[in-house]
């Protein structure tokens, strides 16, 4: 199948002369979610705001569903739902008015059943006649989310959707994305968390200084770049490393009581063979052995910083 | 054409109207209902009648075109500006909707409003002086015309303002003037030679000419070259729009 959305070579730089988009090339596969990770300042929203219209490309070019996003823009837009980072609302509206506002923007008639199930699942049914104003910020964002998904989307952007949220939010958001996934909306999020992206996406794009620095499945990424960490319980304390580990990249821990041995999961060897034999060889015995793998902070840490 | 869309824009801005009732409707027609008391019963009644037009009867059209036209203008840039300086202005401009629609939207809804103002000052109008109307189809098309325009134009200054103090700028320096000094008043004829033709460079004259002549049939300018000057600014205007949308500028980055 065709990719979602193809980005092509698309740059933008701002009116103060800032290139905030260097040549980006990226393809978003139907009914996935893609998560795209990167520090502030990096380039995720301009990016986005481009697809959906509101900022204009300098260069490159966009589509979705294999339509251009300038030339057929009305049909490009009908299929997208933007959750923009900043929480805007007209404060006099009702909750019910404004979602019922922003279908008619899509060039949609009244639904109110879609509408009522839509408010149910977000947890706003019982807020439904208040005033925009009168709502917490938790409660904003989540009528956010509902105007998004006014005209039932096919793709989904959350543009940093947990910054400042509470846990509650953050898991239904979770639960209502894998909804959404599961009924074959594209997902797109931005985060500079990482761990959400680790938690939620698919597929992951780093992004930074205007550039996609990798795009991976999050899977494959985490084994590619990913450091594995083994644990060496030992039965006797030790003081010092033994002479016969110093060719290995082991450490012994504060305490004494660890061996810790840092390996790279794509390594053609990753040495644990090498290791335990010579351990046995030098009489050192372990109680227990655990190993743990980089999360996606580490290996975005070290993408950053190896570009820097 | 995205007929849900124009609808969403023009009940929103309507809602709005219906919120903010006592100041789009209520302050106009109090402060002309003072006009009327003012100049036209206190003062008008020492001022000969203007081509057989008592004074007070006379100022009716100039009246409500003021208030029109100052309405117009601060309505419909509000209307527009007001979703881009809090960012709500996101929802439109991702929306599958043209320029053309976002337009009608926010100035058939300014629009609209500045005629049922036009409407309601002419009525409270009636209250102080018997008007009389002798082309009503002319008055009314006048009153339309000159609501498009004036929205169109505001739309543009809302737009085009980076701070609610410019939104202020223009009605207040350029508008305010234009119409006290364009014959709303008074009849230019009533002035000396040259300010008569300083007069004729001022496009609210031709306004408030046309609009007086389908009252009472007598007018400063022909009717025609009215009209041709309401629809000379009405075609700048949405020239000017075009342009707007088709760049970006102010809106998009
Ligand atoms: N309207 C603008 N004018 C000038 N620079 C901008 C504008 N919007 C964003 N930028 C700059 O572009 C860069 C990328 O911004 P943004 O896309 O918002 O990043 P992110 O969403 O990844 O935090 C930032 O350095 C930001 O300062
Ligand atoms: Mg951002």
């Amino acid at each position: 199948m065709s990719p979602i959305i193809q980005i092509e070579s698309l740059s933008k730089i701002y009116d103060t002369g800032f290139e905030a988009l260097k040549s980006v090339s990226l393809d978003v596969e139907d009914g996935e979610i893609l998560a795209l990770l990167g520090p502030n300042g990096a380039g995720k929203t301009t990016l986005i705001s481009i697809i959906v219209g509101l900022v204009n490309a300098t260069g490159g070019s966009v589509t979705v569903d294999g339509r251009d996003i300038v030339d057929d823009y009305r049909h490009t837009r009908a299929l997208i739902g933007l959750v923009p980072q900043e929480i805007t609302t007209d404060a006099f509206e009702t909750v019910w008015a404004t979602i019922t506002h922003t279908r008619g923007l899509f060039g949609l008639a009244a639904d109110p059943a879609y509408i009522e199930q839509l408010l149910k699942d977000l947890s706003l049914w019982d807020k439904k006649g208040e005033k925009l104003m009168t709502l917490s910020g938790g409660m904003k964002r989540r009528v956010m989310i509902a105007k998004a998904l006014s005209h039932k989307p096919r793709i989904l952007f959350l543009d940093e959707p947990t910054a400042g949220v509470d846990v509650e939010l953050r898991k239904d958001m979770w639960a209502l994305v894998r909804r959404l996934k599961d009924s074959g909306v594209t997902i797109i999020l931005t985060t500079h968390y990482i761990d959400e992206a680790e938690e939620i996406a698919d597929r992951v794009a780093v992004i930074n200084h205007g550039e996609i620095i990798v795009v991976e499945e999050k899977a494959e990424l985490m084994r590619k770049l990913g450091q594995k960490t083994l644990f060496l319980d030992l039965q006797e304390r030790l003081t010092v490393l033994p002479e016969s580990l110093s060719a290995f990249n082991v450490a012994l821990s504060e305490d004494g009581n660890q061996l810790i041995y840092t390996y790279d999961t794509n390594a053609e060897r990753t040495g644990i063979t090498r290791l335990l034999a010579t351990l046995n060889d030098s009489g050192i015995r372990f109680r227990d052995l655990s190993t743990t793998q980089s999360s996606l902070e580490d290996i975005f840490v070290k993408l950053v910083r190896d570009e820097a | 054409m995205n007929l849900y869309a124009i609808k969403a824009i023009y009940t929103f801005e309507m809602a709005r109207t219906v919120r903010t009732l006592m100041q789009s409707i209520v302050s106009p027609v109090l402060s002309t209902s003072l006009y009327f008391v003012v100049f036209g019963a206190a003062i008008g009644s020492r001022i000969e009648a203007i081509d057989g037009v008592s004074y007070a009867a006379f100022l009716v059209p100039g009246l409500i075109m003021l208030s029109v036209l100052t309405q117009s203008i601060s309505n419909a840039s509000f209307g527009i500006h007001f979703p881009k300086f809090i960012g709500t202005i996101y929802e439109v401009l991702s929306a599958p909707v043209s320029p053309f629609e976002i337009v009608v939207g926010y100035v058939g809804a300014a629009a609209t409003k500045s005629v049922i103002l036009g409407l309601i000052i002419l009525a409270t109008a009636t209250l102080f002086v018997s008007v009389e109307i002798l082309h009503p189809v002319w008055m009314l098309a006048f009153l339309v015309l000159t609501s498009v325009t004036f929205s169109l134009f505001g739309f543009l200054i809302g737009i085009w303002a980076k701070n609610f103090e410019q939104l202020q700028i223009i009605p207040l320096l350029i508008i305010t003037p234009l119409v006290f000094l364009g014959g709303s008043f008074y009849s230019i004829k009533m002035l000396p030679p040259v300010w008569q033709t300083v007069t004729y460079f001022n496009p609210v004259l031709y306004l408030v000419s046309g609009f007086r002549w389908s009252f009472y049939g007598n007018a400063d300018v022909n009717v025609g070259l009215s009209l041709l000057m309401i629809l000379l600014f009405l075609a700048l205007c949405l020239y000017a729009v075009s342009w707007i949308f088709k760049t970006g500028y102010q809106i998009k980055t």
